[in-house]
């Protein structure tokens, strides 16, 4: 592994282990990484396989004493930084290396102003006074692509979107001109549209001021994009290395292959122009009021749906993308009543939007949700048994618990768990599985329509293409109309048949998915589809910063 | 390095098809309170203690358990037998009587409880003037010289012991203990248990409706809160006959307060989570939702609290007896225990008991209460 002449840091046969509740668990075994000078590396693998650790093992910022290294060295500069102390550390971290987490809402302290954290940073480690640390970090503001950045400095950072809270983070990484940049999944929590964007910025300053980078990912898609060499790992081992042209052209390593082939793949079934109507809305609006002065007069709506029209219908699916905040799942949610909306709703030639939540109950056995945290959406109290019959208890109350139990284990064996784990919690199944037990549970009431909100965004990539297999072959076999809702475009390309694009609230265009993909009319749809498959960025102005 | 990993594989993946009798989360609080050495002894010393005084009156009674006469057995304890069954004419028979002994002896025989006393029983052989002092503190002479045939009298056994002395009606004070110990455990549970019912579902409904709900009450439970509770029962004591069930009433009336705040802050938090959105999308109902979904959330709040508020039932119950305006005169209570003690400055076996009883049952109950608040805190870990 010694390919790289001088690294800028070595990593020698590293391992970290958790301690918890009197057993030892070994998180990263024996791994041995370099990083070149300017060089990107990125570190790929699933969730759990041990790349945020190993990163963090870099700064020593895991949570010791209860984390430990049985083994290892971390070379940076000549200097082990595993066996330095704390004073040592300080004068490393956040100086020479720097970090950019996944999640920039809660790395940035909400308290501060941007000024006031940028301005921290370089007067601890350069010891600058006011007026130059406020120049400098004009200076870094105007580098990260802040528009405006005279007048942003006061900002806190709500007052700041998700991608331009990641850039104040980026500049905060840059100020001291560090060395080497660990960013770790820095564009997950981030739109596509704003990753592109991010991941180009990165891409220029790492040039611009010469550092080494250490990416880490689950998306295959950022690494050939970014990354010089790739080292994949799983179950805490580093299994390939090598630069990414060739181990994208020939994969030796059978995981290696496993995550490349892990895209969801296929196409919809035909869609039959003639099925019945399952769900339409006519002229949906959600509008929340704004309320300002001392009686709280309305003065203003957020219009979260504006008048969207919808069909769907047995054995489709209707895909519903756009950037976060553009009303997707607000649809998701008026369409089967669980918020109030005005409109038509007609669900099986029925009126549905008058009804009463009591009213509604009877028909929710036939419409169903499946959300898309499947960390969240399972009781942690709850045994898989009880979740799953918690629905036929109410619908069905005469059932027999002999028969409940019968249809527990049917469906479990549909969505392809073991029947025989139905007593266990939910916290001993994986993400992937988890998200089965929820489908299980929607799909155990028999349904006709099924409304599902980002079910595969909270998975890992090979788990994705599984759950979107489950699910086409599921809508296949019980005719089910679905409404998908999701960011991801590679996964509605391969579950829609129809596709609507919205944009605040509003339809930006709508129409066969086969179409839109292949032909999409306006800049905004186009520019998300660039932003999906190609990671490229669209002109100011398309999408949101 | 892998040995380890293997290894912890290897228990995780357990079969398990059949339904554990207790839940994972369960099992763990529990070996997390075992883990807490004095937490779990003290369970056990309260609960044998509680267990014991529940049978007090087979502990400490003026009456035998069992009597055999002529050749019938009979519960005095349960059932109040006329003395005119030993040929006697009292309407209550009066079992320590020397007369009515000797008659049951002649024509059978009777077991006594260890201690011969109840609560309200007058010992009127004391050696001294009441208070008298532990009966261990006197010569054989002294202890029994009250009785017709002295030293030699069947009934000088240590079973009319004062093990704890008298108080200043010559009542025994460990039987007056025991079975004050008892309705003040019983007082707090009671009154815990009620105000918990009423505190966890008032906060309930607060938490998960919110909005104007929330608002109304939340202004009508502070109001309500202010009023001073002991000037109150003070006052209500003086036109009510005190008794357990109306000083539990009254204070129940402010108790339940206590609960509303945590209970309500973790339904307001937890309502909106998706797995009750989950459970909303599914048709649950609303009251299914709080009982299955959200009340669990919350009795981890409440249970840490629980013990506290014991206790602070137990304390105010006790104070009020001090003051004089707690059970009726003649009831077996700790605090009216506190207040001969007060009173008998020259007798300090009053003080010392009514202290150590109470500072001992307060401490187990505090000990318990500590051991469970950390079982059930999901950051704890014990090695």
């Amino acid at each position: 592994m010694s390919d790289v002449k001088n690294p800028l840091l070595s990593v020698r046969d590293l391992s970290v282990a958790f301690r918890q509740e009197g057993k030892e668990t070994l998180a990263v075994d024996r791994a041995s990484f370099d990083i070149a000078k300017g060089e990107t590396l990125a570190l790929v693998g699933e969730s759990g396989s041990g790349k945020s650790v190993s990163a963090l093992s870099v700064l020593k910022l895991l949570p010791y004493p209860a984390a430990s290294h049985p083994s290892g060295e971390i070379l940076f500069e000549g200097k082990n930084l595993l066996a330095a102390d704390e004073r040592e550390l300080r004068s490393v971290r956040g100086n020479k290396i720097t970090m950019i987490f996944q999640e920039p809402m809660t790395s940035l302290n909400p308290l501060h102003t941007i000024d006031r954290q940028i301005g921290e940073v370089l007067k601890v480690h350069q010891g600058m006074g006011d007026a130059k640390a406020r120049a400098r970090t004009l200076e870094l503001l105007h580098e990260v692509g802040i528009p405006d950045p005279e007048r942003r400095l006061g900002a806190f950072p709500h007052q700041l979107s998700g991608g331009q809270r990641q850039r104040v983070m980026i500049a905060m990484a840059l100020a001291n001109e560090p060395e080497l940049l660990i960013a770790d999944e820095p564009t997950t929590a981030l739109d596509v549209t704003v990753q592109a964007q991010i991941l180009e910025l990165l891409d220029r300053l790492k040039e611009k001021n010469g550092m080494s980078m250490l990416f880490i990912t689950h998306d295959l898609g950022i690494v050939r994009k970014i990354a010089d060499r790739v080292c994949v790992m799983t179950k805490g081992k580093i299994v390939e290395e090598g630069p990414t042209e060739a181990l994208f052209a020939n994969p030796q390593h059978e995981y290696t292959r496993h995550l490349l082939a892990a895209e969801p793949k296929g196409k919809p079934p035909e869609a039959d122009p003639d099925a019945e109507t399952v769900l339409r809305g006519e002229g949906i609006k959600v509008w929340f009021p704004i309320k300002k002065g001392f009686l709280r007069t309305t003065v203003d709506h957020v219009k979260a749906v504006d008048g969207i029209d919808v069909t769907v219908r047995a054995g489709q699916t209707l895909g519903v993308v756009g950037e976060s905040g553009s009303g997707k799942t607000t649809l998701g949610l008026a369409l089967t009543r669980m918020i109030s909306s005005e409109g038509d709703i007609r669900f099986a030639g029925c009126d549905i939007d008058s009804l009463s939540f009591k009213e509604m109950r009877p028909l929710r056995r036939e419409i169903q949700i499946v959300f898309q945290d499947p960390f969240g959406s399972l009781s942690p109290r709850m045994s898989v048994s009880d979740i799953i019959e918690e629905g036929m208890r109410i619908h069905w109350p005469d059932m027999k618990p002999a028969e409940r139990d019968q249809r527990v284990a049917e469906v479990l064996a549909e969505v392809g768990l073991d029947p025989s784990t139905r007593f266990r919690y939910p916290h001993e199944f994986s993400g992937g599985q988890r998200q089965r037990i929820a489908i299980a549970r929607a799909m155990v009431l028999k349904p006709r329509f099924v409304m599902l909100d980002e079910p595969t965004s909270a998975l890992d990539m090979s788990v994705q293409a599984q759950v979107v297999d489950l699910l086409r072959d599921l809508q296949k076999k019980h005719n089910l109309a679905y409404l998908f809702i999701s960011h991801d475009l590679k996964v509605v390309r391969a579950l829609a048949n129809d596709v609507i694009v919205m944009r605040n609230g509003k339809v930006v265009e709508y129409g066969p998915s086969t179409k839109i993909f292949s032909d999409p009319e306006t800049d905004y749809t186009k520019a998300l589809i660039s932003a999906a498959f190609d990671i490229a960025t669209a002109p100011a102005g398309v999408v949101s910063q | 390095m892998s040995d380890i990993q293997s290894k912890t594989a290897v228990e995780t993946i357990r079969d398990r098809s059949e339904k554990p009798w207790l839940s994972p989360l369960n099992q763990r609080r529990w070996q997390n309170f075992k883990a807490n050495r004095r937490g779990f002894w003290s369970l056990w010393i309260f609960l044998i203690l509680f267990v014991l005084s529940l049978f007090a009156e087979f502990l400490a009674n003026d009456k035998p358990i069992l009597v055999s006469y002529q050749g019938e057995i009979l519960y005095p304890v349960i059932v109040d037998y006329p003395e005119e069954k030993f040929g006697g004419f009292l309407a209550v028979t009066d079992y320590r009587d020397p007369v009515i002994q000797e008659e049951i002896e002649a024509e059978g025989w009777m077991l006594w409880p260890p201690i011969r006393y109840s609560y309200r029983t007058v010992n009127n052989e004391i050696p001294a003037a009441a208070p008298a002092k532990p009966s261990w503190l006197y010569d054989v002479e002294t202890r029994c010289g009250r009785y017709m045939q002295g030293a030699d009298d069947p009934n000088c056994t240590p079973g009319n012991w004062n093990w704890l002395g008298t108080d200043d009606q010559a009542r025994d004070v460990l039987a007056r203990v025991i079975y004050g110990f008892r309705i003040s455990v019983l007082f707090g549970l009671v009154l815990t248990a009620a105000s918990a019912v009423i505190g966890v579902s008032a906060g309930a409904i607060q938490g998960y409706f919110g909005g104007w709900t929330d608002l109304l009450f939340q202004r009508f439970i502070e109001i309500w809160s202010s009023i001073p509770v002991l000037y109150l029962i003070l006052i209500i004591a003086a036109v009510l006959p005190p008794g357990f069930f109306i000083l539990l009433g009254i204070m129940l009336l402010f108790s339940w307060v206590a609960f509303v705040g945590v209970v309500r802050a973790e339904f307001l938090r937890a309502r909106n989570f998706e797995y009750v959105n989950a459970a909303r999308a599914l048709g649950v109902p609303n009251r299914t939702i709080m009982f299955r979904h959200l009340l669990p959330n919350a009795m981890v709040a409440t249970l840490t609290f629980l013990p506290f508020i014991l206790n602070g039932s137990i304390t105010t119950l006790t104070s009020l007896d001090f003051l004089g305006f707690g059970l009726p005169p003649g009831s077996a209570s700790l605090g009216e225990l506190l207040r001969q003690g007060q009173r008998n400055l020259n007798a300090p076996w009053l003080g010392i008991a009514g202290f150590f009883s109470l500072s001992i049952m307060l401490s187990l109950l505090i000990f318990i209460g500590e051991a469970t608040r950390d079982a059930f805190d999901p950051r704890k870990t014990f090695k």
